[in-house]
């Protein structure tokens, strides 16, 4: 029997022949905290007994949750965060340069066939180039900044073929959420995922990061892709060491096998206050908003902006809206200053905040108001995720938040194409 | 487990895929690494009175996909610092259970189905067993990988790399 993505690339870290099910301790390529984990990892690390971190060189800090800092007690994380990077020599990633998950294969850190653990669920999207990513807590990072290796159960993995073109209008962060309510916010609990076929393949390697970000979404351990043509060029161009990238074996055994057509896909739409529980557009048009949010780590790329750009061309927000606007990453931001798409979103009268997470997950940057509706394009949903209990939060494309934003009600954007 | 201890409490009941931010919010977590303070808003946004009511000792009960979400290591300590001594949850999100035996939090995958708000549970984590004293039933605990045993028996990760200086399987 063949193996799997997840397997091989387990076997390559280990010099073993290893299968699902098997415990490994692996060495880990490279590693990250956020500014919401990494003090606990610092604390972790020292009360470990830990005095310097094993390769500096595989480890970045990002401070992106609350960035600036918003309060004293958030600052003086930060600072505790500076000041352990500038010891020990780590990549410090400070405010405005973007969220960690847009950094780390933006900036060259992770590669195909390698190995990544980040304290943030969402580490689950560096899968789209071949990276076998997941999230971790503070103490597994701790323990992998001191040894540079951690103990893995190899996971079982679950392989989706999406067949079909997507029609005009629809994204991948459709896709996303189309999964996500089939197979359920644990329908993939502790597996990886494997993300095949025709959609996958005409995908931009910046889509394909959007829908491995959601793996996590479904319960999933990691969110794999092939790498092909589209993603070797895209990583030569960031990446200056060499890699191995891995393909599963046409006879691997797989826990499970779904297959997709998606040719006749609408826009989809997660309603409050679950990821899974998702509908087609058509069902919640006209649900009065007061908030529109585009960016986080699922959908503040370049790619997302522009289709945004596109859409609020030449219109204007709605006077009862408020559009906030994330670049994913300054070098994102600095793009979309080159193209315009920067000026269109401000004249449409997009408000642009700091290259981060910004209103997602809830510091600041856009708390909603009691009894509000927010349309976003981040992954979750839950209630009190933004700040408010009492606020409700739909997700949905960057092209179905615009058109949201422009009517003041959740809206087919294809009726704006 | 490797632990001989039996833990008795009260069962404060809660339903399916309860995620980290209703176990500690965003709009707290990002300010302090101080616990005792996080602990008071344990569960606010679906349970307010949660941490005026929970008494030390007393368990978390879940249905499916408990701690999903995301990898907030302050989820499993504010539980942990808010007196409860175990979560039982008919299945748990891969993340939350690691962090939570890191922690030195018990988790216990078992059928919740049969334990009411309120119910004296008694947790045996040497026999594998829970039982319901008000109920009188006894559910199976799903044996845990061997590395995360001895984790657990260490107390959490942290002591158990004091004492090992790595990972041993």
């Amino acid at each position: 029997m063949g193996k799997t993505i997840s397997e091989k690339i387990f076997s390559n870290h280990t010099g073993g022949d290893v299968k699902a099910g098997d415990l490994v301790v692996s060495s880990v390529d490279f590693m990250m905290g956020q500014d919401g984990t990494s003090p606990l990892a610092i604390k972790a690390f020292e009360e470990i007994g830990g005095k310097s971190v094993l390769e500096p060189a595989r480890v970045a800090m990002v401070i992106d949750h609350s960035a600036p800092s918003p309060l004293e007690g958030v600052s003086n994380l930060h600072t505790m965060m500076r000041e352990f990077a500038g010891e020990q020599g780590l990549c410090l990633y400070d405010i405005g340069m973007g969220v960690c998950h847009c950094l780390l294969p933006e900036q060259g850190h992770v590669a195909p066939g390698e190995i990544v653990v980040g304290a943030d669920s969402h580490t689950t999207t560096y899968g789209a180039i071949n990276v076998f990513s997941t999230g971790v807590g503070s103490t597994d990072l701790a323990a992998a900044m001191l040894t540079g290796k951690l103990w893995f159960k190899v996971p079982p993995t679950m392989r989706i073929e999406l067949k079909g073109r997507l029609p005009l209008g629809i994204y991948s962060k459709d896709v996303a959420l189309f999964l996500a309510g089939r197979i359920t916010a644990d329908g993939a609990t502790y597996m990886a995922v494997e993300y095949s076929g025709e959609v996958i393949q005409h995908l931009s390697v910046e889509a394909r990061f959007t829908i491995s970000n959601m793996a996590v979404e479904m319960g999933a351990k990691a969110g794999l892709m092939e790498a092909d043509a589209k993603t070797i060029e895209w990583v030569a161009g960031r990446v200056d060491h060499p890699f191995t990238p891995v393909s599963p074996d046409a006879d691997a055994d797989y826990q499970k096998i779904l297959d997709f057509d998606l040719s006749d896909l609408s826009p989809q739409v997660a309603e409050p206050h679950r990821v899974d529980n998702v509908k087609p557009v058509e069902e919640l048009e006209g649900t009065p908003i007061q908030e529109a949010v585009i960016g986080t780590c699922t959908n503040g790329r370049l790619e997302d902006l522009q289709i945004a750009a596109a859409l609020l061309g030449g219109k204007r927000v709605s006077p009862d809206v408020r559009l906030i606007v994330a670049p994913a990453s300054r070098q994102v931001l600095m793009k979309a200053m080159d193209l315009g798409i920067a000026q269109r979103l401000i004249e449409a009268g997009a408000a642009i905040v700091t290259p981060g997470c910004g209103p997602c997950v809830g510091t600041h940057n856009g708390v909603p108001s009691d009894g509000e509706s927010v349309i976003s394009t981040a992954n979750r949903n839950f209630k009190g995720r933004m700040g408010n209990p009492k606020a409700f939060i739909y997700l949905a494309s960057p092209a179905t938040v615009a058109a949201s934003a422009v009517a003041g009600k959740i809206t087919d954007p294809r009726r704006m194409l | 487990m490797g632990d001989s201890k039996i833990l008795t409490g009260r069962a404060h009941v809660f339903g399916d895929d309860v995620n980290t931010d209703y176990i500690i919010s965003g709009r707290y977590k990002f300010k302090t690494l101080d616990m005792n303070e996080l602990a008071c808003h344990c569960m606010e946004d679906i349970d307010p009175d949660f941490a005026s009511k929970v008494e030390p000792g007393d368990f978390i009960v879940a249905g499916a996909n408990f701690g999903c979400g995301s990898s907030r290591e302050q989820a499993p300590l504010v539980i942990k610092h808010a007196g409860v001594s175990a979560v039982l949850a008919s299945s748990f999100a891969r993340i939350f259970f690691r962090n939570a035996i890191n922690k030195g939090l018990p988790v216990v995958e078992c059928d919740t189905s049969q334990i009411e708000p309120g119910d004296d549970l008694e947790v045996d984590l040497s026999e594998g067993k829970v039982r319901n004293l008000t109920r009188g039933v006894e559910m199976d605990i799903a044996p845990l990988p061997s590395v995360m045993m001895d984790i657990l028996a260490d107390g959490g990760l942290t002591d158990y790399l004091r004492k090992h200086g790595g990972f041993k399987l």
